[in-house]
């Protein structure tokens, strides 16, 4: 065998390399490798030569700059980006929302089991679901409504849907709710694993409720919340499509008012058939994640530490 | 648990909870509520129960069985992308997390760093390319794209836990003449069932809930999944609202009551999986 592995002693791998010849690990390898290179690792390189070519069909001759120069140039590529920069509003939201939640479950220790099922479940359920069920609660003549109405709120009860000004803010309420799911779930593990201690010398000292939560619980909590918002910003650039698909009737309406960037993509491939421009869509959104997925390892590894989204 | 005096009382905690949940629960009773209504009812009485409990809705889904033939769609993919991706990825974490080879761990990084990249950066040469190979509206096409997808987060998952399996135990196995897919099959898989369940669960989730793979890789009717039907109900029976609701009903009961039975393992793997 391969000598050199000798001079890096390592307990941990001396039994595996006993027995198997030193082309095994690479056979079982092989299917993950094939696997990924075609999902992953055919398309990130296409994209980058498509976004400089004019393709029609399949293929098409090198064109330089022109698809990044017209997707540039277009208001609705910017009215994409835009819309998808609107929605990193509703992190602040979830992030603040989750908090609270998490922290009077968690306080309540009582049927917490079966408070954490009920509150987990948007999260199970699938997007286009909500979202179809969502757009009938929001009709104008909906069920929402008809509740403002009735508590006097008139002046809420808005065109929830069908209006070009509300859209959105409507698509980020729904997306809050579902997505808000996933951060008290973390958040209260986190809870969960914290040394009880902390909170009862604290209480001890004479500390209130909110100095409490504000100097003990979320300080302790800062790792999973970082992790929270850095995967609930990804979702927010890159996983909105099916909200959109499904409240904008297919075409990210009324007008082009929930337009994101997936759809962009998706309209140039499929709709308009300019593959091109699609990748050059494709591959700024790539590099848009590639910046993220710093922090997100940094993130993660840190929540690992403390045994956390692993 | 709580005596704080400055805080929130205990009465005000409550009703937070309360209605937390009662907003978590309200979109799905509103669609329970709904079902069970005639479309006269629905009109006057949009928030109440139901009068009288009808089943018309049902009745006529029922007897239409195109929700019924999406689902059976949804479930090829499921069952194929998680089958091929589960293998592959067994193979791959075990000579990962406990064989030693040149490249391992540059493997295995890559393989994480897929875990964040989205699934619409990978659409356009993959639909070119299935053009040209006439691959489109094909499950075999389809599956080979999810089991793809859902891979790198298998692979992140199955590698950190065989490393924390004890090692004693494939040492006597090796001691014994066992070869590694003896002991591949017969000690770590039977060892690391709860993970490979989490793994299910969310995997066959993600697969059985995504929109956007579904619409561009199967455009022909007979082929259309469970979500991609669901844009497709919606838009036929734009008015009928309470039938639409029964469509729902039916579209998420699968998952709800797998959700009920192993709710354990959907709330373990999805923070595990949150990348997602």
């Amino acid at each position: 065998m391969c000598p050199g592995f000798l001079l890096i002693p390592s307990s941990f791998d001396e039994a595996a390399m006993q027995q198997h010849s030193r082309f095994t690990p690479y056979l079982y390898v092989l299917p993950l490798v094939v696997l990924l290179a075609f999902v992953f690792g055919y398309p990130l390189v296409r994209i980058f030569e498509f976004s400089f070519k004019l393709v029609r069909g399949i293929n098409g001759p090198w064109i330089g700059f022109r698809n990044y120069e017209l997707i540039l140039s277009q208001d609705l590529f910017w009215d994409s980006v835009r819309h998808n920069l609107f929605l990193l509003m509703a992190v602040p939201a979830m992030v603040i929302w989750s908090l609270l939640i998490s922290i009077v479950l968690y306080e309540r220790i009582r049927g917490w089991k079966l408070y954490r099922i009920v509150l987990f479940l948007p999260y199970i359920l699938a997007i286009p679901i909500i979202a179809v069920v969502m757009k009938k609660m929001f009709q104008l003549s909906g069920p929402v409504n008809e509740v403002l109405n009735w508590l006097g709120l008139d002046f809420l009860a808005l065109d929830w849907i069908g209006s070009s000004d509300v859209a959105l803010w409507t698509v980020m309420l729904i997306i809050i709710w579902r997505e808000s799911a996933l951060g008290i779930i973390l958040f209260l593990a986190r809870l969960l694993s914290l040394d009880e201690s902390l909170i009862e010398a604290a209480k001890l000292e004479g500390a209130s409720w909110w100095q409490r939560v504000w100097y003990v619980l979320v300080p302790q909590m800062k790792v999973v919340i970082e992790f929270y918002v850095v995967v609930s910003v990804i979702t927010m650039l890159s996983s909105v499509f099916a909200y959109v698909y499904l409240i904008g009737s297919g075409r990210g309406g009324p007008g082009t008012s929930t337009m994101v960037v997936e759809f962009y993509i998706f309209n140039a491939l499929v709709r308009t058939s300019l593959p091109g421009i699609a990748s050059a869509v494709s591959v700024l959104l790539f590099l848009v994640t590639l910046l993220l997925i710093i922090p997100l390892f940094a993130v993660r590894r840190r929540a690992n530490e403390q045994e956390l989204g692993a | 648990m709580t005596r704080g005096k400055t805080g929130p009382d205990s009465a005000l905690k409550h009703g937070i909870l309360l209605a937390a949940t009662f907003f978590a629960l309200v979109p799905s009773i509103f669609m329970i509520l709904t079902s069970l209504k005639s479309q006269d009812e629905y009109t006057f009485n949009k928030i109440g129960l139901p009068h009288a409990l009808v089943l018309d809705q049902f009745e006529s889904l029922i007897s239409d069985s195109s929700i019924f033939d999406w689902m059976g769609n949804s479930a090829i993919l499921v069952i194929g992308a998680v089958l091929l991706s589960t293998v592959v990825s067994c193979l791959g974490a075990y000579a990962i997390a406990l064989m030693r080879f040149r490249g391992r761990s540059l493997l295995f990084s890559i393989s994480t760093a897929l875990m964040a990249v989205p699934p619409v950066v990978m659409i356009v040469p993959l639909f070119v390319l299935y053009t040209q190979l006439d691959l489109i509206s094909t499950f075999r096409g389809t599956i080979v794209i999810y089991a793809g997808l859902i891979t790198p987060f298998s692979i992140y998952l199955l590698t950190t836990f065989f490393r924390t399996l004890p090692r004693e135990l494939f040492e006597s196995a090796r001691m014994d003449g066992a070869n590694d897919l003896f002991i591949l099959w017969k000690i770590v898989l039977p060892l690391s069932l709860p993970a490979l369940l989490t793994l299910v669960v969310v995997n066959a989730l993600y697969v059985w809930n995504d929109l956007i793979i579904a619409i561009i890789f199967l455009q022909d009717d007979s082929k259309r999944t469970l979500m991609a039907g669901i844009s497709v109900f919606q838009g036929r029976y734009e008015a009928l609202i309470p039938l639409t609701m029964a469509g729902m009903v039916i579209a998420s009961a699968p998952m709800l009551i797998l959700y009920i039975l192993f709710q354990k393992y959907f709330i373990q793997g999805l923070m595990a999986g949150a990348i997602k």
